[in-house]
């Protein structure tokens, strides 16, 4: 049963560590890009948050099956 | 909690939380939980338990999440119905100001994204926002209202957020898949199969390899668009459970339990309005590609 806390971490640990990689990457190219073309700005703060949104849901959802994993069926 | 009267420990706590009002035929010869063993032919009932759940098998629905969405459908409905009929050159109040302004940023991003000629694109894509939306929205009262309520009015069970049943939300991401099939077979006709035969290496030999590559890529789709949303708003109550079951921890961490409960609500706003928003774009960019004719 102790393995499964070991499961969880790692699941919330490699999901935030990837999803936190990927969105700082994604947000360091909109500062480049606005600041190159700034009249772009605004559409590339809609298509950001679109990427952000996408990026985000993997580790979420690993979070909540970490905490179901936690919570019900090790608890 | 559930008022049974008896010691919950907070992993019944949360299970109670996660289960859906359930209707459905219980199989013949099954022992019910007050002891009365079903008989012949089966018997329809509401499901007492994750046993009798798990008995009922397919023969099931979901009733809080029929209910509780297709009540969210009909008050959007009314909603913009009402505004619609009361909208004028002159000018709009708060509400009729705040509706069209989000029927004009549907608009935009059909317009921004969507290249076909179709009227039902931009129809859709208002339907979805508001509707996941709203039913993200309810995420937002407190865990224990609903359910607590219900439980005095003598209903076991209550999952108030529709979205966090990966019935409703796998449903609608199969609406869309199937309308993509759909306008994908009007528009391109027999060029449909042969995008899907010939698309990343066009040669007859590959045609095995290609047919096997563009069918997963075509069943992804919705299949993640379902589950995307199903996840995300899943994870989320799950952590308003757990905030929620933090108050049973004793009088020391109510304070800490209500701030948490406070600040994760406030991101949450961002997550449900993020969640609805690219569900919608999703769906805009997946009927667009139908579209596309090369």
């Amino acid at each position: 049963m102790e393995m499964i806390y070991i499961a969880a971490a790692i699941m919330m640990g490699l999901g935030g560590m990837g999803a936190a990689i990927g969105v700082g990457i994604l947000g360091g190219k909109l500062i480049e890009g606005s600041a190159r073309q700034p009249e772009l700005a605004s559409r590339l703060q809609g298509t950001f948050f679109l990427g952000a949104g996408l990026v985000d849901a993997i580790p979420i959802i690993g979070v909540g099956i970490s905490m179901y994993l936690i919570f019900v069926v090790a608890g | 909690m559930a008022a049974t009267g008896q010691e919950k420990t907070v992993s019944d706590y949360i299970v109670h939380h996660l289960t859906n009002l359930t209707y459905g035929k219980l199989p013949e010869g099954f022992d019910r939980y007050d002891g009365h063993t079903v008989g012949t032919g089966g018997e329809w009932a509401f499901a007492h338990g994750a046993d009798e759940i798990a008995a009922m098998g397919f023969n099931a629905v979901h009733v809080d999440s029929l209910a509780w969405s297709i009540g969210l459908g009909v008050i959007f409905c009314a909603l913009f119905r009402w505004v619609a009929v009361r909208a004028s050159a002159g000018t709009p109040s708060g509400l009729v100001n705040f509706i069209e302004m989000v029927v004009e940023f549907i608009d935009n991003q059909v317009k921004d994204t969507f290249h076909g000629q179709n009227k039902l694109v931009a129809p859709l894509a208002l339907t979805i926002f508001v509707w996941v939306f709203l039913m993200n929205l309810m995420d937002l009262i407190p865990v224990d209202v609903v359910p607590e309520l219900m439980v005095l009015a003598g209903v076991e069970y209550q999952k108030i957020v529709p979205s966090t049943d990966p019935n409703i939300t796998m449903g609608m991401a199969v609406g869309v898949f199937i309308l993509m099939l759909y306008y994908s077979i009007k528009v391109k006709g027999f060029g449909f199969a042969k995008e899907l035969a010939l698309n990343p290496f066009n040669h007859w030999v590959f045609i095995p390899v290609n047919l096997f590559m563009e069918i997963v890529g075509l069943l992804a789709k919705p299949f993640s668009l379902g589950l995307r949303l199903f996840g995300n708003m899943y994870a989320g109550e799950m952590i308003f459970i757990l905030i929620a079951a933090l108050f049973g921890a004793g009088i020391f961490w109510v304070l800490p339990a209500s701030l948490l409960q406070i600040g994760w609500a406030i991101f949450h706003i961002l997550v449900i309005t993020l969640q609805a928003f690219i569900f919608m774009v999703l769906t805009i960019v997946y009927l667009s590609m139908a579209h596309e004719d090369h």
